[in-house]
């Protein structure tokens, strides 16, 4: 068993999306360090049983972002600088607050499925991923 | 043509009688992706595939696979060589054992993958000294796959490969295309069961009464669709909603189902401005999107 989910194919997210997110939250949590390798685009890809393109762009897009760094030949590796945990910060504060915003709404009555379709519906324009450095 | 793709047809038609299998077919295969071929039993896949190989002559119309035109029976023999092709009725020779057949494949092909049939061997658990005649469905498919997967092809054309597999022999199936693809083989196959093709495929092309329905990478199509609730406190504005990208409307008195291939958003923003009481925006799965392009089709026919 390795340390990243099979994607789920219907939650109406590219399939790379939900890899890139798995592996920023690996970051985020310590599960990956600075330096650490990850699988390769082959491993990986027969692990989780997904196309490797969809590795490859989600390698590349975290390359892109650089929170990894892909050394011609060697492979990825997880690059978490200081860049990375200001970033893991900024996660970890949104995420308080959609908790208790999340809580409020569960106060007032809402049921979570009809919380959920209001964040879906608040997200439906498919957003870019790019964030500013 | 261009080396960007590996299959590429231009009005590509078979009739049979008077019966018209595939429908002025326009494919492109891109290289090096993983290409599922959906269809109902009967929506002309095999027809298509065959006719890709040279073993059946189109009606009209024309094709390339490796670029090599399908009817031109030199360029079709040297393009044989590069494509490995699993059929759906998977005919092998009943005489042989397991051992002897991969034995006699293995002589065609020198750049034959030693440690490709050995893990294959392992992984489908066949029986090697058995004869090919006394296997299961499923252990013939498990065969006619390692046949094909222990070869360099530059192109894999599989005919319904998970026929006859039990869940653990799927699965097995999937991550060996995973990895085929991982090794730079651009992979083409047919299937009618949605639930095995969608995590691993790129793109997804949608056949139904021998006509493309749909061509797109799944995520587009994962990205795109949506599904929209709206709630209204008079009749809904069901007119409000004619956007391009707009698949179906759904009208339930003070309730609109809005069907969105593309442009969820402008649907969301009017729904706004209109003072929609209530908006919900859902994905739509794909065994959903298959089942409402076919009935799509079929409302168009009426």
């Amino acid at each position: 068993m390795g340390m990243f989910l099979k994607p789920a194919p219907n939650t109406g997210q590219p399939l790379y999306l939900q890899l890139m997110q798995q592996i920023r939250h690996a970051a985020e949590t310590g599960a990956l360090r600075d330096g650490d390798q990850l699988p390769s685009i082959r491993a990986l890809a027969d692990e989780l049983v997904i196309s490797p393109n969809t590795v490859v762009k989600a390698y590349s897009e975290l390359a892109h972002e650089r929170l990894l760094e892909l050394r011609h030949g060697a492979g990825a590796f997880l690059c978490v600088k200081h860049r990375t945990r200001s970033l893991a910060d900024r996660v970890q504060a949104s995420r308080r607050r959609i908790h208790a915003l999340i809580a409020q709404l569960r106060e007032e009555g809402l049921f979570d499925e009809e919380i959920r379709r209001a964040f879906e519906a608040e997200m439906a324009c498919p957003a870019e991923t790019v964030r500013g450095r | 043509m261009t080396n960007e793709f590996v299959i590429m047809t231009h009005a590509l038609s078979k009739s049979y009688d008077k019966n018209l299998a595939v429908r002025e077919l326009d494919l492109s295969v891109k290289l090096n992706r993983i290409t599922a071929f959906l269809g109902r039993n009967g929506a002309g896949k095999s027809t298509t595939i065959k006719m890709l190989l040279g073993m059946i002559r189109p009606t009209s119309g024309s094709g390339a696979v490796l670029g090599g035109d399908i009817t031109d029976t030199a360029a079709n023999r040297n393009v044989r060589r590069r494509v490995a092709y699993v059929p759906e009725d998977k005919p092998l020779y009943g005489y042989m054992t397991v051992e002897q057949i991969i034995r006699f494949a293995k002589s065609f092909y020198p750049d034959w993958r030693a440690d490709v049939e050995n893990k294959l061997l392992h992984e489908y658990d066949l029986p090697i000294e058995r004869k090919v005649k006394t296997l299961s469905k499923g252990m013939r498919t498990k065969l006619a796959l390692l046949l094909a997967f222990a070869r360099r092809p530059d192109l894999l054309i599989l005919d319904e490969p998970s026929e006859g597999l039990d869940p653990v022999g799927i699965e097995h199936l999937l991550r060996s295309l995973a990895t085929r693809a991982a090794d730079g083989v651009s992979i083409f196959f047919s299937s009618h069961q949605i639930a095995e093709v969608e995590r691993v495929a790129d793109h997804v092309c949608i056949l139904e009464k021998g006509r493309l329905l749909l061509d797109q990478s799944f995520d587009e199509l994962r990205q795109s669709y949506r599904r929209i609730d709206l709630v209204f406190d008079s009749a809904a504005p069901e007119h409000e909603f004619r956007f391009s990208g707009v698949q179906r409307i759904e009208l339930h008195g003070h309730h609109l189902t809005v069907l969105v291939q593309s442009n969820a958003e402008a649907v969301v923003e009017r729904a706004r401005s209109l003072k929609a009481l209530s908006v919900e925006v859902s994905p739509v799965a794909l065994r959903d999107i298959f089942l409402e392009t076919v009935q799509e089709d079929q409302r168009a026919l009426v």
